[in-house]
């Protein structure tokens, strides 16, 4: 490889300059915000995780995650997710806590990127995780903040999506007996083939009834009333569950009054192996990818030895940055230019606006590059130059 | 506004034929579409906005969600792996992917070569089969590679095989059978999701009618 030009960054690194950031700022302040008045707790986590752990609970594909040796020798991995390392947290550090445990999080996040080298490989989400709560009430409250943090920020027409992972499994399995086959169909589902998913079925050895049933998945999507008909695609019993579990979170988005922002979608399948129940998705209407992404997750807790049910969430503050398009002007500070004579009354006043909360920029005119464009950059302009004390000229 | 529909559709004939099954389907588009150097055609009385583009980028253009639905090959999509949902079989422009060399190959095991405009198709095909070959990316003509030695072997869509006959090549393998698609931006497919849902449902009755 050639030796990379002094300004460049590694492959999907991105600079933030004050503008973007302030824009993303805001929107950190107002979800981060959101979930503190639900009662959520912060925490953070370390940046670095042992591949051998939170990294191979995190479900992220392997040739995404970043990985490194430390001195020991050891794999480690940046962290590609949150809520493996809060599984963690969870059942090591907060282990002599009750269940269920309220966390939240705004952190960057790191994936390597296979394609289109300018997609960012470090983004930052805020999310929460709900641990120890196996009620529909719990699956309930965590999009109903999920779409509290989303209209908050002011996004305008978004748009929830929500399925069952385990109704999937359960019709998949039903039909075709065994899981290995299920497999087969599940990725199709999961690659959004849908052409080669009904290929597929089509070739199965099986009655005509059988294969409409698994066709009949595909057209599982839209009010409450798609329930009806997932109910008479499969009576297998977690089926039947699945499917009491959505009339009963439908019950309780009512309740938040969200229930108009969510659509059913029962072959939503994520990219994350360890989803087990009820999943979403929101989306943004000018954005072309989810903004935002989460579900229930019972089978993590246990692979670092405190099992529990568990649901989270998690949206990406940069996608959500991108769907609001901010603007990125915010109220400028003052600026005050003096010369060496009067810098002392320079710094006093400076003092006494910061101590009013306004911010105010001090500058030194022998430093000043060039006077022109110090004007430009500040429309409130104070001059504390030359010997004498008369008032200070305001222009 | 939001009940407008973008859809991106590779310039050229397989606009026509698309365009075709949806009038067929029973949406009103204009009986022909003037200009056709146009890069962007309406259809407003469909609520329809056409982008015409290059066949290979129909998926990138629907994975952004600058459109909502896209007509793309197989092909492309086997080649890109966008992220995007294949709803439909829109039978039409069938064709397939096929090995073709001059006659009398003998397979060799001194670094065989491959040329392909579909790289990352190709390379995933004789991954499958065990076989260890050097791809060669090209953008055309792949069938001169074998001709003047470029490769021994070359991995490109067959309709009639009459251009492999014209360069006096012949078919060795098929790989897969391609057909045009009907694509759907993942967030399109939530949020317009009664229009794309009637466009689909119309469409099949078309195309399954066939």
């Amino acid at each position: 490889m050639s030796q990379p030009f002094m300004f460049e960054k590694p492959v999907g690194m991105r600079d933030r300059l004050p503008g973007y950031f302030q824009a993303k700022d805001a929107i950190r302040r107002s979800t981060a915000g959101e979930m503190e008045k639900w009662g959520y707790l912060t925490i953070e986590t370390p940046t670095l995780e042992y591949y051998e752990t939170v990294g191979s609970a995190s479900a992220i594909l392997d040739q995404q995650l970043f990985k490194l040796l430390d001195q020991q020798g050891d794999t480690l991995v940046l962290r590609p997710d949150m809520t493996a390392p809060i599984a963690r947290v969870a059942a090591s550090s907060l282990q002599d806590q009750a269940f269920p445990l309220r966390l939240s999080y705004h952190t960057n996040l790191f994936r390597a990127q296979q394609r289109e080298g300018g997609r960012p490989a470090e983004f930052e989400q805020v999310g929460v995780e709900l641990i120890g709560d196996g009620t529909t009430s719990a699956d309930g409250e965590v999009i109903a903040l999920m779409a509290a943090a989303l209209e908050g920020t002011g996004l305008k027409d978004f748009r929830i999506a929500a399925g069952h992972i385990g109704f999937v499994n359960a019709l998949l399995v039903d039909v075709l007996g065994n899981d290995e086959r299920a497999d087969e169909l599940r990725r199709f589902l999961y690659e959004k083939n849908y052409v080669g998913y009904r290929y597929h079925v089509k070739q199965l050895p099986l009655s005509t009834i059988d294969k409409n049933r698994l066709l009949g998945l595909l057209k599982l999507r839209g009010g409450e009333s798609v329930l009806e008909e997932a109910s008479a695609l499969s009576s297998h019993p977690q089926a039947k569950k699945a499917v009491e579990d959505l009339k009963q979170l439908f019950d309780v988005l009512r309740a938040y009054g969200v229930s108009e922002l969510v659509t059913l979608d029962l072959n939503l399948v994520m990219h994350m192996s360890y989803y087990t129940g009820i999943v979403f998705e929101g989306y943004g209407n000018n954005l072309g990818v989810p903004l935002s992404s989460g579900g229930r997750y019972d089978e993590l807790l246990q692979k670092f030895d405190r099992p529990a049910q568990a649901t989270g969430f998690g949206i990406r503050l940069d996608l959500l940055a991108e769907a609001l398009q901010p603007s990125e002007e915010f109220p400028e500070p003052s600026c005050i230019v003096f010369s060496k004579e009067r810098r002392a009354e320079a710094i006093a006043e400076a003092v006494k606006r910061r101590k009013n909360g306004e911010r105010v920029v001090l500058q030194d005119l022998q430093g000043v590059e060039s006077m022109d464009q110090l004007s430009e950059a500040y429309t409130d302009l104070y001059y504390y130059i030359g010997k004498k004390k008369e008032a200070d000229t305001h222009e | 506004m939001s009940d407008f529909l973008t859809i991106a559709m590779p310039k050229g004939r397989i606009f026509e034929e698309a365009a075709d099954l949806l009038r067929e389907a029973g949406f009103p588009l204009p009986p022909e579409f003037d200009d056709s150097r146009k890069l962007i055609v309406d259809a407003p009385e469909a609520n329809m906005r056409f982008i015409l583009a290059k066949p290979m980028d129909v998926p990138t253009y629907v994975e952004h969600g600058v459109a909502d639905l896209g007509v793309a090959g197989k092909d492309t999509m086997i080649e890109e792996e966008r992220d995007v949902y294949e709803v439909l079989d829109l039978h039409i422009s069938a064709c397939y992917m096929a090995v073709a060399s001059l006659p009398g190959y003998q397979k060799t095991d001194i670094n065989p070569k491959v040329a392909s405009k579909y790289p990352h198709l190709a390379a995933q095909y004789f991954k499958e089969q065990g076989e260890q070959v050097e791809i060669i990316k090209l953008n055309g003509s792949i069938e001169l590679a074998p001709m003047v030695g470029l490769a021994d072997r070359i991995v490109d869509i067959v309709s009639t095989g009459q251009t492999l006959k014209e360069n006096g090549l012949v078919e060795l393998e098929t790989i897969v059978p391609i057909t045009s698609r009907l694509i759907v931006n993942p967030v399109s497919y939530r949020i317009k999701d009664k229009q794309i849902d009637e466009v689909v449902e119309r469409l099949a009755k078309v195309v399954e009618e066939e």
